[in-house]
């Protein structure tokens, strides 16, 4: 879609006539759809959504007690835009992106309404390094020159919705986001920041298809069910299982360049701990604090409900916008079901027709648009970046066949199905091997085979082959009790166990087990290989099962998810497997 | 002030007014009754031409003939030191025969939210000496921890109990309960005043009091009153406050109530589509400030209609809280007190508030630990109902007992049994010996070596 670059107008007043919660109706107002509006005398935040008659109907994204009929609205005459810039990473903001650090400053502890503050510094200087030459003819997207942000170079682009032209000045040293830094032959001149709207994607030169993964060091993510670097995923779980853990560990490890992670209608606390944590973490990379490449977006639950359904909108255009300069992006979302839900408020305070369970019958296409934002690009200007969309969702009751689930389900290629069975067992993270899916694995497939393993694709599948054979053998258990099952099996049973035990379950709060990469993995999925190879052959000599349980080496292997430098421990334990197996094979 | 006539209907708690002045939306009214009485409510929707009210007493006795006034602001709460010690209607006036309270301040009593960047991470361990929460749901100050419970089961004495023995050890910073109850029943009312009177903890306290037999649309205000209160104590006095809710399930009924009083779309179950925002607005408002003293401690108490965890009202409550403890029937029916079911049980904010320094290193690897066992240990009943004890492997017959014992030793306690987090986590330690070491996975070697009664006993004796 094209977006023209709008100018500001002034435009006639006009008087709000009912107000009902988030929603206000005014008249005598001269606005278009999504017009940012100001309303009442304190001039809160609004948006325009719809349009009757005489009557305009708002979304407020503050707090409306105290507010008559009678007061003022004016209209600003732009769309919900956000503030693209160096200056964006490091930030915390609310879903309107209004930066929390300086509402603290401005309101303090709690937030008041009434106060507006811009996305970026508009003060603070950022050296300003040109890479585009004088004479040079640039395109939309081209890129202008470069600022140090953090350790991540920010690079400063034309507008997507700029004509070409030819540069006429460019300078170097020390600039606001608004000094003009550009200039082109035609007389326009461009300073480093520029606005997007919200609601209308980032255009690209090209979309393609994901071929590399996302390496989130969580190892039932990667061993088994990868999301590409730009897919989309969705994690779907009841209270308590959880989703919000595994989001936060995805933001802290996953090897994307920028991470944009939005608490959306989450809890206060969880938002602190993300706050306090993120500035101490490592990025295992670079080896800088993980804030130095994060934006984080926290809009808690008990924020106004309006700014809670803009904050999705808001943290996938900034993820664009990086995407953009080449970076690869992943975006969390925790929790897309209570943006949901702020549609379906806003929607029944508009007493529009619902659908299913009171949600708007345009669920399924907002679902649908947003997800759609994600993927590996061409950017305008020629580079390769990609974005990576992981959506939780909170069914409510754990039912998913509730229509945020399903919805979501239907346009994400991945799917973590997280079971609140798992997580009371404590088996963490709580993801359900068996309901789970990727459909990345066989674009996958050459990657694996390059850079981890010829065999990894494999030992991959036979390590899923084992836990559906033990889905269904424990079905016979369930009936007969483990000790009336051919012997092969309870050997099948016991690699099962193993498999779920050790590679699958990951502590997240253990500072080795945390993230583990791809060799790690691999070196422990095909210890599990070599322990069952090594049984099944020992008990077709006759070894019985319980001799094979009993296998001291066995019982060694977990302490090697706790180990850094786990080599040497690994080679010692499979050694030791070795000697016990021929023991028990020449004794048998 | 100006008194309008101007009522065209009245609805269940809602009145209609018309042809009013410009009013502001959750202003505060006053109606006027024909023999003086005065019932207060609040602006739910307001425009030009029609005003409606939603009155927080019952309507009986309101007429075309009653005046309406509007106050002009919203509601406010006055506030003061003098309120520890005093017992308030669900509406915020004294019921106890003592004066009014001396405001200090008057505070909004919706509240705003605090601001994200400005909370405090909740660190602090608060010992409340029940195992099945300090061991494996330990809360922590600033926490928001509900009691999910069903009609019948002893919720109220688990909350007392906590109420009671919650402590931070160490720490002698003052503290403070506030109990809101909503539309609990006079009985239950009197036993937790007799328990505080008992224990003394009613100077430390201020009561907000609800009953059944109450107006139900008051209910809607009853916590945010006691919150705002909260809120004072902790946030301008410093003190750490346990705020205790009493019962969630009447205050969502409540709300469901005025939503079809109002003909709204109803969402699931009936209830406001809203509710969620609704109950966050309430639980949210639990946390610490960077930089301050005080903390907000919040123990919601739901009862789940038919113990139906899935129920919009638990299921809201469990998105928004940050973890729950389960009172399980069957526990109850063993006649183990307790009766907390830790398998749904969880506390989000335990590995804040655990660990070296604040509990101890191997809190975290024991409490999984057994939860391992107990799980496992519980599906194997199912097993052994069909199969029988003899047809179980050695492995499964251990983890058997082991669940038995986990719930007569570690779950069951007095209710006066005030137990430290040594004596939690060294009666782990024990029944986690009774299951052989190879076993014990969650745990590490040096853990193992430093805390497993048999090896510490193996190695003294070498």
């Amino acid at each position: 879609m094209e977006v023209k670059e709008k100018k500001t107008k002034e435009t006639k007043q006009g008087v709000l006539k009912r107000i009902a919660g988030p929603v206000v109706t005014a008249v005598n107002l001269d606005a278009h759809m999504y017009d940012v509006v100001k309303v009442g005398k304190e001039e809160l935040m609004g948006e325009v959504i719809k349009i009757e008659g005489a009557n305009v109907i708002i979304q407020v994204y503050e707090d409306t007690s105290g507010i008559r009929p009678g007061e003022p609205v004016s209209n600003t005459g732009l769309s919900l835009a956000v503030e693209l810039g160096p200056g964006l990473l490091t930030s915390i903001y609310d879903g309107i992106q209004r930066p929390l650090a300086v509402l603290v400053d401005k309101m303090g502890n709690f937030i008041e309404r009434g106060v507006s503050a811009p996305g970026l510094s508009h003060e603070k200087k950022w050296t300003f390094k040109p890479v585009a030459k004088v004479g040079q003819t640039i395109e939309p997207g081209a890129i202008l020159g470069e600022v140090q942000e953090t350790n991540i170079v920010h690079k400063v682009m034309l507008p997507p919705n700029a004509k070409p032209g030819k540069v006429k000045e460019i300078k170097t040293g020390d600039f606001t986001v608004d000094e003009t830094i550009c200039v082109l032959e035609d007389g326009r001149e461009y300073p480093m920041i520029q606005r997007w709207p919200v609601r209308i994607p980032r255009p690209v030169k090209e979309k393609l298809n994901p071929t590399i993964p996302l390496i989130t060091g969580q190892r039932i993510l990667d061993g088994l069910f990868p999301i590409a670097k730009g897919g989309t995923a969705a994690i779907p779980g009841p209270f308590g299982s959880g989703k919000t853990v595994t989001q936060q560990q995805l933001a802290k490890w996953s090897d994307a360049e920028i991470v944009v992670y939005i608490g959306c209608g989450e809890r206060g606390n969880e938002m602190t701990e993300v706050l306090t944590e993120f500035p101490h973490l490592e990025d295992p990379k670079s080896g800088k604090p993980l804030m130095e490449r994060t934006v984080l977006i926290a809009n808690t639950s008990n924020m106004p409900v309006a700014a809670r359904e803009a904050s999705v909108y808001t943290g996938i255009t900034i993820a664009e916008y990086f995407r953009d300069m080449g970076y690869d992006v992943s975006l969390m979302a925790d929790s897309t079901s209570r943006w949901a839900e702020a549609m379906r408020e806003i929607s029944s305070r508009l007493e529009e027709m619902p659908g299913e369970e009171g949600y708007p019958a345009y669920l399924a296409a907002r679902l649908s648009e947003f997800y759609e934002r994600a993927g590996l690009v061409t950017a305008l200007n020629g580079a390769g970046g990609s974005v990576s969309v992981i959506g939780a969702v909170s069914p409510p009751g754990g039912d998913f066949s509730e229509p945020v689930t399903q919805n979501t389900l239907r346009i994400v290629k991945v799917f973590w199905a997280l079971d609140a069975k798992l997580s009371q067992r404590r088996h963490f993270p709580a993801i359900n091997w068996l309901n789970s899916y990727s459909l990345y694995l066989e674009t996958l497939q050459s990657y694996y085979d390059k850079e981890v393993s010829p065999d990894w694709n494999k030992i991959r599948s036979w390590a899923m082959e084992v836990l559906q054979k033990e889905a269904e053998l424990q079905e016979i258990v369930q009936l007969v009790g483990s000790d009336a099952l051919p012997e092969a099996e309870q050997v099948t049973i016991e690699v099962a166990r193993m498999i779920r035990e050790i590679f699958l379950q990951q502590n997240a709060y253990d500072a080795v087990d945390t993230f583990c990469d791809m060799t790690k993995q691999y070196d422990m999925m095909k210890a599990i290989k070599t322990f069952a190879d090594l049984s099944y052959a020992a008990q077709l000599a006759g070894v019985s099962p319980a001799q094979i349980i009993a296998v001291k080496a066995k019982g060694e292997l977990p302490q090697i998810k706790f180990i850094k430098d786990y080599k040497p421990e690994l080679a010692k334990i499979e050694k030791q497997m070795d000697d016990e197996f021929n023991t028990l094979r020449s004794a048998a | 002030m100006k008194e309008y006539r101007t009522i065209s209907k009245i609805a269940g708690p809602l009145v209609f007014v018309e042809k009013t002045e410009p009013v502001a939306y959750q202003e505060l009214v006053n109606i006027v009754l024909y023999d003086g009485t005065i019932k207060r409510g609040q602006v739910l929707d307001t425009s030009d031409d029609l005003v409606v009210v939603q009155v927080f007493e019952t309507t009986t006795g309101i007429g075309k003939d009653s005046g309406i006034r509007f106050t002009g602001e919203t509601i406010k709460m006055p506030v003061g030191k003098d309120m520890l010690g005093r017992i308030l209607s669900g509406g915020g006036k004294p019921i106890d025969g003592g004066p009014e309270i001396v405001p200090e301040k008057r505070l909004d009593i919706t509240g705003a939210a605090i601001n994200p960047y400005a909370r405090g991470m909740p660190a602090d361990f608060i010992q409340t000496g029940i195992s099945t929460i300090d061991g494996t749901n330990t809360l922590v100050r600033g926490q928001k921890l509900p009691i999910f419970s069903g009609a019948g089961l002893p919720h109220n004495n688990v909350a007392l109990q906590i109420a009671r023995q919650a402590k931070v050890p160490g720490s002698t910073e003052s503290f403070a309960v506030v109990f809101a109850a909503m539309g609990i029943t006079k009985e239950e009312a009197n036993y937790f005043m007799q328990d505080f009177e008992r224990t003394g903890a009613l100077e430390h306290a201020v009561v907000f009091l609800n009953l059944a037999d109450d107006p139900a649309v008051e209910r809607i205000i009853t916590p945010r009153l006691a919150l705002t209160t909260a809120e004072y104590l902790a946030f301008e006095l410093g003190m750490h406050v346990l705020v205790i809710l009493t019962d969630m399930t009447n205050y969502c009924e409540a709300l469901r109530q005025i939503g079809a009083a109002r003909e709204e779309v109803p969402g699931r179950r009936g209830y406001p589509g809203y509710m969620y925002t609704d109950l966050a607005c309430i639980y949210e408002r639990a946390g610490m400030i960077k930089g301050q003293k005080g903390s907000v401690t919040q123990i919601p108490i739901l009862t789940m209609p038919g113990d139906d965890i899935t129920h919009p009202i638990p299921d809201l409550t469990g998105y928004i809280t940050e973890g729950q403890i389960v009172v399980n029937r069957d526990l109850h029916r063993k006649g183990i007190y307790p009766p907390i079911n830790v398998l749904p049980s969880l506390s989000r904010l335990m590995n804040l508030g655990i660990g070296p320094g604040k509990t101890r290193d191997d809190h975290k690897k024991v409490s999984d630990q057994m939860y391992a066992g107990y799980a496992e240990g519980n599906d194997l009943r199912g097993l052994v109902a069909i199969v029988g004890k003899d047809a179980l492997s050695e492995r499964d017959r251990l983890l058997l007992e082991f669940a038995d014992l986990f719930e007569n030793r570690f779950v069951r306690q007095g209710y006066d049994e005030d137990r430290t987090i040594e004596d939690t986590l060294n009666l782990g330690w024990e029944l986690l010996s009774t299951l052989p070491v190879e076993q014990l996975t969650r745990i590490d070697r040096e853990l193992i070596n430093k805390y497993h009664p048999k090896i510490k006993a193996g190695a003294k004796k070498e």
